[in-house]
Formats: C-alpha cells, sequence, structure tokens
C-alpha cells in the first residue's frame, strides 16, 4: 500500500509559479484583468504595456524633457513626481510618444502653454507619419566604400544610395518614398527597418554594389570591410604637404602623401617652392592637376590614403637621373600618418627602405594626431509641409510662413533643426541629439518622427489655431504615461526665446 | 483599467478593454443605431472580467467540459468541431468576442446592416437585400488591397476572421504554429470564421524545414495556451515550389472544413500566392 500524503511544509503551487516567474525576470501586467506576465523584452496582448528590463512599462509614453531649475534641481526623476507645478523654465513636452490626430483636420494630440521670461508660449506637439523622409548618413573615411550613386542594400534590398563624397567623408543617403513606398513590399518593409534602427542610434550592417560591407552607428566608429576606422585624416594630400612642409624641411628631400583624391609631392608643391626645396625628380603615377597636386594615382581602395596601395612605391613612375640624386631622402605617408615608409635613393636612384629619423617619425605622428576621431553622423530629413499642418491651424499655410519668419520654432523631439529654404516645412536634425527611441514607425511603411511647434501664444491666436485645445503645461503633470529625461545642457532650451 | 467606450468619427463606436479593441459600426434609423451602439457598449463592461474568470479553462486544449460565461460558451462551441487537432477555446476568443457584440447589438434593434470589427476579426449583420464589400488585406506590413469580396445577405456569412504568422511584437496580435501571411475565413459567424482561420493558417507550413525559424510559445509568453509548442518567428527564403506546397497544405485543409460545413469559404494568401476554397465572390484581384 502506498500513502500519499500532503506535506504541510510543502509551498504552494502560486509561490513557486511566482518564484519562478522571478528568476525569468517576468513582470505581471496589472493594467487589466488578463494580468499578463511578461517576459523581459516583450510586450502583453495589448501590446500597450511591456517589460523593459523588469520593470513595467507604457510602451508608448509622452517624453517630457526637464532641465533644472533656478534652485539646480530637476523636477522629476525617474518617474518620481517632486510634487511641483510644470513650467516652461524646467518642462518641454516633446512629440516623443504623442500620437498623431489623422485625419488631421483634428487638433494635434497636445497643444501645451507655458510661461517663459514672461511671454506666453504655445508648443504644438504631435508625431509626423513621413513617407517622405530619409536619413543623409556622413562616413568619416577616405577609404573607397563604392562608386557615387552605386546602390546601398541592406539584407539584399536596396535602401538607398552612395551620394556625393564630402571632405575626409563619404556620404550615403537612405531611404525616401521611392524604396519606402515605391519599391517592391519586402524593398520598402528592409528600408523603413533600416531607417529606424540608425534613427534610433542602432547599428546597421549595409553593403555597396562593386564596393565595401558597412556597420555604422551615429556616434560611433564606422567599420568599414570588418576594418574599424580609427581617424578622419587631416586633409587631402595636397593640404597636409601645405600644413606641415615647413616641419619637414631639412629633414627630407622629398615628402610624398598618398591620397586617393589628391596626392600631393612637396618640392614639385607651391609649398616646397615657396621653401626653396631642391626639385627631387620622383614623378608620381596618375593626372598631374595642378604642380605637385596629382588625380587618380591609384585605384580607390582600402590601402594607403583611400587608395588600394599597400606597396607605396608602386605609385612612383619614374625617378629623373638629370634631377635626383643618390642620398635622397624620401618620406611617402598617408593622410592619416596610419601609413608611413622611409626611404633613401642609392647609387642607382632605386629607393631603398631605411629607419626613420625620429624628427620625421615626430611628424607623421603629429599628422595623425590632427585626425579627428572618425564618426558615422546621421541627419534625419523629413518634410512636415504636408497635412500634418492642420493639427496646428486652420489655415496650414500660415504655420509656414510663420515658421519661414522665424516666428514659430520647429523641433524635433526638442532637438534644434535645421529648416530647408523653399517651400513646405522639410527639415534635417541629428538624431544623437534626440532622446533615445525618439523614432516609430507604421506599416504603411513610414517612420514617425516627434515634431513640436513653439510660438507665442499671441501669435499662435493671430494664426488661426485650435485655441480651444490650449492647456497649461501642468495639466499633464497627473498623467500616468509620462517619461521624463533629462535635457542635455548643451542643447538650446526649445522653449528659449532665439537671441535676437 | 475598467472598459473604454469612446465614439470615433464616421458614427464608430470604439470598445477597449485590455487586449479588446473592437469597433461597432450600424447603418438605419438613428435612433436605432443610436441605441443599438449603447446595447453593444453596456454589454461590453463586463465581458473582459468574465473571460478572465475562466481563462485556465479556456487555455486548456479540447474536449472539455464547456465553461459558463456567454463569450467563453461561444468560444469552445466554435473550436469543439476541430478539436481532432490540437486546439484551446483561445483560438476563437477575438471572433467571439464580436459575436457577442453583434448579438447585443441587435437585440430587438431593426438596422439594414451591423458589424463589429474586434482586431480584424468581424461579426456582420445584413438585412435582406443588404451588402458589404471587404476588403481583403495580406500583408499588414505593406498594406494594399490584395483583393475584394462582396458579401451579400443570405449567402450565410455572419463572420470573417484572418489569421496569419505574424507574432505579437512583430505587428501580429497572436502567435502561429504555421507560416501562412494570411488565411481570410467566411463562416456562419466570427468565432467559427476565426477558429476555422487559426487552423488552415497553422496547416499551411514546411514542417522541419530550415529556413523557418520556430520558438517555443512559453519563451514569448509563459502563459500562452500553446504551452512549449514551436510557433513560427520568422520566415526565411523559400522556393516557388517550397511556398506552393506550403499553400496546397492549408488549402487541402480548408477544403476539408468546407466539404463537412463548418466555414463558406476561404481565401490564403503566402508570398504573394493565393489560393481560394468554396465560393467567395471577389470582385477584383491584386
Amino acid at each position: 500500500m502506498t500513502e500519499t500524503r500532503q506535506s504541510t511544509d510543502a509551498p504552494e503551487a502560486e509561490a513557486l509559479a511566482h518564484a519562478k516567474d522571478r528568476e525569468a525576470g517576468i513582470v505581471t501586467c496589472d493594467a487589466c484583468p488578463v494580468l499578463c506576465r511578461i517576459r523581459p523584452g516583450r510586450t502583453g496582448a495589448c501590446d500597450r504595456y511591456g517589460n523593459e528590463g523588469g520593470r513595467l512599462k507604457r510602451m508608448d509614453p509622452l517624453v517630457i524633457a526637464a532641465r533644472a531649475g533656478r534652485d539646480g534641481v530637476i523636477p522629476f526623476l525617474d518617474a518620481a513626481w517632486d510634487g511641483s507645478a510644470l513650467s516652461g523654465a524646467t518642462a518641454f513636452v516633446t512629440g516623443i510618444g504623442a500620437g498623431t490626430t489623422y485625419p488631421d483636420y483634428k487638433p494635434a494630440p497636445f497643444i501645451v502653454s507655458s510661461e517663459i521670461d514672461g511671454v506666453e508660449m504655445v508648443t504644438v506637439v504631435t508625431e509626423g507619419i513621413f513617407s517622405y523622409c530619409g536619413l543623409k548618413v556622413k562616413i568619416d573615411t577616405d577609404r573607397f566604400i563604392g562608386p557615387e550613386c552605386a546602390p546601398v542594400r541592406a539584407g539584399g534590398e536596396q535602401v538607398g544610395h552612395v551620394t556625393t563624397a564630402e571632405y575626409g567623408s563619404q556620404m550615403l543617403s537612405l531611404g525616401g518614398v521611392r524604396h519606402l513606398t515605391g519599391g517592391g513590399k519586402r524593398e520598402g518593409q528592409v528600408t523603413c527597418e533600416t531607417l529606424l534602427a540608425l534613427a534610433n542610434k542602432g547599428a546597421v550592417e549595409l553593403s555597396i554594389d562593386g564596393g565595401a560591407t558597412l556597420t555604422i552607428q551615429a556616434g560611433a566608429a564606422p567599420i568599414i570591410n570588418g576594418a574599424r576606422e580609427e581617424r578622419m585624416r587631416v586633409g587631402c594630400g595636397s593640404a597636409a604637404i601645405g600644413i606641415f612642409a615647413r616641419q619637414f624641411l631639412g629633414h627630407a628631400d622629398e615628402v610624398i602623401v598618398v591620397d586617393d583624391h589628391i596626392t600631393g609631392v612637396l618640392t614639385e608643391h607651391q609649398a616646397g617652392r615657396f621653401l626653396d626645396m631642391r626639385p627631387a625628380g620622383i614623378r608620381v603615377r596618375g593626372r598631374r592637376s595642378t604642380p605637385g597636386r596629382y588625380f587618380q594615382v591609384a585605384n580607390p581602395g582600402t590601402g594607403w590614403g583611400g587608395t588600394d596601395i599597400t606597396d607605396p612605391l608602386a605609385i612612383i613612375e619614374r625617378i629623373d637621373p638629370k634631377q635626383a640624386w643618390p642620398g635622397l631622402r624620401l618620406l611617402m605617408v598617408s593622410t592619416t600618418g596610419e601609413h608611413a615608409a622611409w626611404y633613401v635613393l642609392d647609387e642607382a636612384l632605386v629607393p631603398v627602405p631605411a629607419p626613420m629619423p625620429p624628427a620625421i617619425a615626430a611628424v607623421v605622428e603629429r599628422i595623425g594626431e590632427n585626425c579627428e576621431p572618425a564618426l558615422t553622423s546621421v541627419l534625419f530629413m523629413a518634410g512636415a509641409g504636408g497635412s500634418l499642418r492642420a493639427g496646428v491651424t486652420e489655415n496650414p499655410v500660415r504655420l509656414t510662413r510663420s515658421v519661414r519668419a522665424a516666428l514659430t520654432r520647429v523641433t524635433s523631439g526638442g532637438a534644434p533643426v535645421m529648416l530647408w529654404p523653399g517651400g513646405g516645412i522639410t527639415y534635417m536634425a541629428d538624431v544623437l541629439a534626440m532622446p533615445d527611441g525618439s523614432f516609430g514607425h507604421v506599416p504603411t511603411p513610414a517612420l514617425v518622427a516627434p515634431i513640436e511647434f513653439t510660438l507665442p501664444l499671441a501669435d499662435y491666436a493671430a494664426m488661426g489655431g485650435h485655441m480651444d485645445r490650449v492647456r497649461p503645461v501642468a495639466s499633464l503633470q497627473d498623467r500616468s504615461d509620462i517619461r521624463p529625461i533629462v535635457w542635455e545642457d548643451a542643447m538650446p532650451w526649445p522653449l528659449a526665446r532665439p537671441a535676437a | 483599467m475598467s472598459a473604454l467606450a469612446a465614439m470615433l468619427p464616421g458614427g464608430r463606436l470604439h470598445l477597449q478593454h485590455g487586449p479588446i479593441d473592437a469597433i461597432v459600426q450600424a447603418w438605419g434609423d438613428a435612433a436605432e443605431v443610436r441605441r443599438a451602439q449603447a446595447q453593444a457598449a453596456a454589454a461590453f463592461g463586463d465581458v473582459l472580467p468574465r473571460l478572465c474568470a475562466e481563462l485556465p479553462r479556456l487555455r486548456a486544449p479540447l474536449p472539455a467540459p464547456p465553461p459558463e460565461g456567454p463569450v467563453a460558451r461561444r468560444m469552445h462551441a466554435a473550436c469543439l468541431p476541430f478539436a481532432d487537432c490540437f486546439i484551446t477555446p483561445m483560438a476563437a476568443v477575438a471572433g467571439a468576442v464580436a459575436d457577442h457584440l453583434l448579438a447585443a447589438a441587435l437585440a430587438g434593434r431593426r438596422l439594414e446592416r451591423a458589424l463589429v470589427n474586434d482586431g480584424g476579426d468581424i461579426a456582420v449583420f445584413l438585412a435582406p437585400g443588404q451588402s458589404f464589400r471587404c476588403g481583403i488585406v495580406a500583408d499588414l506590413a505593406a498594406p494594399c488591397l490584395d483583393a475584394v469580396a462582396m458579401l451579400g445577405a443570405g449567402a450565410g456569412v455572419g463572420g470573417i476572421a484572418t489569421s496569419g504568422r505574424l507574432c505579437r511584437g512583430q505587428g501580429g496580435r497572436s502567435f502561429s504554429l504555421g507560416i501562412a501571411d494570411a488565411v481570410t475565413v467566411l463562416a456562419a459567424d466570427a468565432a467559427a470564421a476565426d477558429a476555422a482561420a487559426t487552423m488552415i493558417a497553422n496547416a499551411v507550413d514546411l514542417p522541419g524545414h530550415p529556413a523557418i525559424e520556430r520558438r517555443p510559445a512559453s519563451a514569448l509568453d509563459p502563459d500562452s495556451d500553446l504551452g512549449d509548442r514551436l510557433v513560427t518567428w520568422q520566415v526565411g527564403a523559400l522556393t516557388e515550389a517550397e511556398s506552393e506546397a506550403a499553400l496546397a497544405a492549408g488549402a487541402r485543409v480548408a477544403e476539408g472544413f468546407a466539404a463537412r460545413g463548418l466555414i463558406r469559404a476561404a481565401i490564403l494568401h503566402f508570398r504573394g500566392r493565393r489560393r481560394v476554397v468554396g465560393a467567395v465572390p471577389l470582385l477584383s484581384a491584386a
């Protein structure tokens, strides 16, 4: 006979389940009777609440930026409200989590008034759904990443293209309406995912047709074909010659700065001439632009100075025996100082590698020192010229005019924007200046970005604003779904009046 | 947080409580429409609490003894015919809520048309001579009207439901054992359509295919009625023939349901392909 017996000290099943939950980081949501148990990083059945790092979070809270008041105290931190009333001096309601009021004839979700420096200001807060939007990406590198206009792909789908290179940088243009909605379904989806990840300060991997594979992230060094780019060059090869010419004088008879764009040759260069340097007779390959400045000395690549060169002597076409001399001291260096080699010509005028003298090594090091850290920077660009304006005023063109006249300030998540001249309200914003998680998306596919319009209350009334919807900022402080963030002091306070 | 009822533009009543988002719309005499919507709103208040009170039972596989609540009983009844495979009453929860709210709206009212749309699972009422045009979107991530069905009174269709593979947190509302982009089912009521769409979407599958990434449902949601069963997480590249085979597997199951009289019709979408089972008056095709 076996006897089953319930032990009196056995833990209850429910208690056991709760203990397991704690181990697994599960949070129980009590927002509704379903009482979802939510695993870390996931949402409950409604998708409105989720488990973020073991805490129950409203997934789309309204973000309010806070800065210290005159007393030096930031009015609220870590969602713990200190009870003081919100004011324009210390709190700014961003569009993040504000939602939209599509169709747009309805007033924007939040039209908030606050007094600052004795002036009653209004901020119209909304989130824009942008089909016309994209990212302009600046990648600090001289390395060849792909030909201009080459398609840029994520997961095999084209999400943008290589655009005009800028000083020390390669540029990408990503997204835009054609990839978001003009191509195939998957193209639109992948484009949207890529933009969203980059705009929210995440890393993405891209490949360029006929070019490199990149891993980029706003504010981080780009990784090109698996190699992390450390430095942005001090200038082109010719500029490097100009900057450091005097420091080479007396220590080298010739300096060649290898650069995919403009390779500089010291004694032939204007800078060498000024210093009365003797022509060394070393002729480099490529096309001479002006004396001492050469284009296309090699092919673009990931070697010396953004060329495909690994042996610098390969760019020397010939050495003129009438001008060169045995014992001539030659420095070859890249635009970032990452590559450098020292040679002395032998009796047959052949460059022979030799130990680099300390004085030259010091200048090479200085070239490197003058290079800034290579970064990827990401600007979000979008046009808010459309129906979104109707959420601000019944007569949308007045908003555009007011923005043009600088009466209305446009911010994106509180961050300053660069407004394009011309029609509409087309702007660019540095995603690093915006709060984390500023961007969302809708399945259209399109990006959702915060946008705020701030102007004096009197001007808002005059423009035909939705005055019946204006509410004081303090009225928001009782909401349960507010996420406060601390304002970066380095950034202009969005409510402050611009310096006249 | 308690149940919310709000009027949206266009005379649509929005009912929301926890994970339930339903739109109630009716056409006919204005006073009758108002009363119908008021009745639906009044019936809504205890829908979620009563479901939650029986959740463990509703998450248990069928066959099982019937539950207590009116919505729970609709779920149970709708899923029971499919109990030869794994199914729990939760497979019909959205459709059953829609049916329940529609029944509440219709009680004692004279309407021309009415519908309750609970997150895409729709209960419809059509008085004689009335009709609905129904747009079908196969891919929510890139929505376009993939088909338009014409629903007429007397066709025996009181419910339309759609099921697909998109996971909760990835654009979908639930978990699927299959890989279908969308399976839309027309049936006598929304609960039946909901249960059938779930089962057909589960059947659109390529068991054991390496390009299909699956995860235990419990790893995503510890309380899922699917327990440790593997649900579809991501679907990678498939050949044309494989896509066709997956769709055909689902279509065979749908044909069986139609032959048993459980559904009127089904429209299956996968990777740009479509299969139609039964008689659907499709007006246009993408």
